[in-house]
């Protein structure tokens, strides 16, 4: 089936994406990759420690990474990790993270606008993660975001899609694809937001945090892609006893 | 030579950014450099030169989501 | 820039017609279940599978009309200042070939003109002009805005198409409102039907709404003159083009108008026209598909159609209408107007009709409070 997502110049056939963080090891990433079958492959920069291995040694060469600006606190040190990320030569690639609230973790609409506008000037594929708020969508859009990555619950938690109602908004209204990032914690919410209409889904701890993420990479692969044809299939009617045809009290004068 | 490496001082002999990632056993294929703040691309890393008291960041990728 | 003309583009005169014919009563269904309608779905609600089941739409197309509008309905009346016209529009009274008396009002009649209407209790006033760019230029419009918006809370225009600078002109001026008739969505029928003067450029006035939405107007109107193309080619062009403009221009109201083309001055024959059940079935489906979106219903419709439509989509309504220029305050008037009226309620007629329906009739509903003119308001 002919159904590519398109980012930036680049065309997409998995519509997974996942993050390489908390891994009790690295070493499982390349199969936790491949059970996904994610294309594109999320990734932090940190300063290195003396003795630390970097975790490209187990991501095979074939996947697009996505580096993060997670770390960054204000726009200026997103745009600096960016620039960075750049300089380390993975592509122009960037989900912009600005997060300055340690406990919530929630992302920073303002500071993360400021970094995309500066960003997609100087040529990246800005990918913003963001609260799902339609106006917050809207400047990033202007501002040259390739997307907009709504979470759907705060970052980590594992609980599933508490912002269903805003992110069905972010889909209606929005013409950009809307990638669902962060809470995502079962292959079924994933499904359902796919269902919904997300262009892909974004998911890091469910798949790190499970006894088998082998195995749960498996199943994130598999739900997304049911959500998204299902979506494409276009659901069936739900019966509903209000549909049912009633005589003619709106219609009558028409006889 | 006496150098800031990400945050920690520290004494150095050598005096090229090569030769001092090569020393510190980073593989600068996976490395970004910054050097009192200014990105210094991979492939100039053999020809700059470290001067007294530079400020250096050695970045790399880790996991993330 | 984007342009509606680019969806337009997609959707092609075949393809509206083959969706529509079709549409089976499941995808009738579906459309009647779902929030979000796509315009597949709204062209499903026009077809005509969904001919044979009116009644049905018509309980989701009351239950949202309650859910966004309540039992409110606003009153508007236009003022017709010029009937001066340099087109030739092949269905309009206006036409220039006709040989009728034209009257042109003075900014000073227009106002008094208006100062009657206000008196009369209007405070939802609308600006119509001919298309005579020269003699009811902008600046005029401009002129006899500036007399009359402490008069009123709303001043809205229905002229000819405009340059984006001359409707932020307008805006300035005190205009909060603008309707633009695309007539027919059908390029090579438009250009038949305006085959003289300003107006046979199909696609300036194509995108004159959303020149007006891009120069601050408050809300921006649109429709198509119903008879002139196939039923299923206007109304789909019509809702899709409301539902681009709410879709980029999200800070604006967008509006929809229903005219259905009526006898005149002239022969004109109407080709494709529209009975009473597809007319209230079009009605129906934008409500559904655009259920954020006022439906205004001129007196071009009966008593009895207006009344009937209010329960099913219709938010905004004319009263005391009179469609020909001057004749109230002033002399100077034309013998006949643009359209004939069918419904001749006064505004004191209205106002207790809506209120037989069990809505209330909205004599002014929102006031810019920054206007500039409110200093001198209620003078």
């Amino acid at each position: 089936m002919e159904d590519a997502l398109i980012l930036g110049a680049v065309t997409l056939n998995s519509r997974l994406f996942i993050g390489t963080g908390k891994y009790a090891s690295d070493a499982l990433i390349p199969a936790v990759i491949e059970a996904s079958g994610a294309e594109v492959v999320t990734v932090a920069l940190r300063r290195v420690g003396m003795q630390q291995e970097g975790v490209m040694d187990h991501i095979p060469e074939n996947v697009r990474l996505l580096p993060n600006t997670s770390g960054a606190r204000t726009a200026e040190e997103a745009v600096r990790l960016a620039r960075l990320a750049k300089a380390a030569g993975c592509g122009d690639w960037v989900k912009i993270e600005v997060i300055a609230d340690t406990r919530h973790l929630l992302p920073d609409g303002y500071e993360t606008c400021k970094a995309t506008e500066i960003l997609a000037k100087e040529g990246f594929t800005v990918l913003p993660y963001i609260n799902p708020d339609l106006y917050v969508a809207r400047s990033l859009i202007s501002a040259g975001a390739a997307c907009v990555m709504p979470l759907a619950a705060p970052i980590g938690t594992n609980r599933g899609l508490q912002t269903k109602e805003m992110i069905g908004i972010l889909i209606e209204e929005l013409d950009t694809p809307v990638i669902v990032d962060a809470g995502l914690g079962r292959p079924s919410q994933a499904c359902e937001a796919m269902e919904m209409g997300a262009a892909a889904c974004l998911v890091n701890t469910a798949i790190a945090s499970a006894d088998d993420p082998v195995t749960m990479a498996r199943a994130f692969h598999l739900a997304v892609r049911a959500g998204r044809e299902s979506f494409l299939a276009g659901a069936g009617l739900v019966r509903d006893s209000s549909l049912a045809e009633a005589s003619s009290p709106l219609t009558g004068f028409l006889q | 030579m006496h150098l800031v490496i990400n945050g920690q001082p520290q004494e150095v002999t050598c005096s090229r950014l090569d030769e001092l990632v090569q020393s510190l056993h980073l593989d600068a294929k996976r490395l970004v450099a910054e050097i009192n703040g200014e990105i210094v691309a991979r492939e100039h890393f053999a020809t700059t030169q470290l001067q007294e008291n530079d400020k250096l960041e050695l970045v790399h990728f880790v996991g993330g989501g | 820039m984007t342009s509606f003309y680019d969806l337009l583009a997609q959707w092609p005169a075949e393809k509206r017609k083959a969706v529509w014919e079709n549409t089976d009563f499941s995808q009738v269904q579906r459309a009647l279940s779902k929030d979000n309608l796509t315009p597949q779905d709204f062209l499903a609600l026009l077809s005509p599978c969904a001919s044979e089941h009116l009644e049905l739409i018509a309980q989701r197309a009351h239950e949202l009309t309650l859910r966004f509008f309540g039992h409110a309905v606003n009153l508007f009346t236009p003022l017709y200042i010029s009937d001066v016209c340099t087109n030739q529009c092949r269905y309009c009274g206006f036409n220039a070939r006709n040989t009728q008396k034209r009257t042109h009002l003075s900014p000073e009649a227009a106002a008094a003109e208006a100062r009657l209407l206000h008196d009369q209790g209007h405070r939802h006033l609308l600006l119509l002009t001919g298309d005579a760019p020269k003699l009811s230029s902008p600046a005029y419009i401009a002129d006899v805005v500036q007399r009359i918006k402490p008069l009123f809370a709303s001043v809205g225009i229905e002229v000819y198409a405009l340059t984006e600078d001359e409707y932020a002109m307008l805006v300035a001026s005190g205009v909060d409102s603008m309707t633009m008739f695309q007539e027919t969505y059908d390029p090579e029928l438009y250009a038949w039907l305006h085959p003289a003067g300003p107006k046979h450029n199909y696609r300036f006035r194509l995108d004159a709404p959303q020149r007006a939405a891009a120069a601050g107007m408050r809300s921006v109107g649109v429709g198509a003159l119903l008879g002139l193309a196939p039923f299923e080619q206007d109304t789909f062009a019509t809702g899709l083009h409301a539902w681009w403009l709410e879709r980029h221009y999200p800070g604006v109201d967008i509006g929809l108008s229903i005219p259905r083309i009526c006898p005149h001055e002239g022969s004109f024959t109407v080709k494709h026209a529209v009975d009473d059940r597809h007319f209230v079935q079009y009605v129906m489906a934008l409500r559904c598909f655009l259920p954020r979106c006022s439906i205004t219903c001129s007196t071009r419709e009966s008593a009895v159609m207006r009344d009937h439509l209010i329960p099913l989509g219709v938010t905004r309504v004319s009263a005391g209408v009179s469609t020909a220029v001057g004749g109230r305050a002033t002399k100077e008037a034309s013998p006949t107007g643009q359209f004939e009226i069918t419904d001749h309620r006064s505004l004191p007629e209205m106002i207790a009709a809506i209120a037989a329906l069990g809505y209330q009739a909205v004599i002014k509903d929102w006031e810019d409070p920054t206007a500039s003119s409110q200093a001198t308001a209620c003078a």
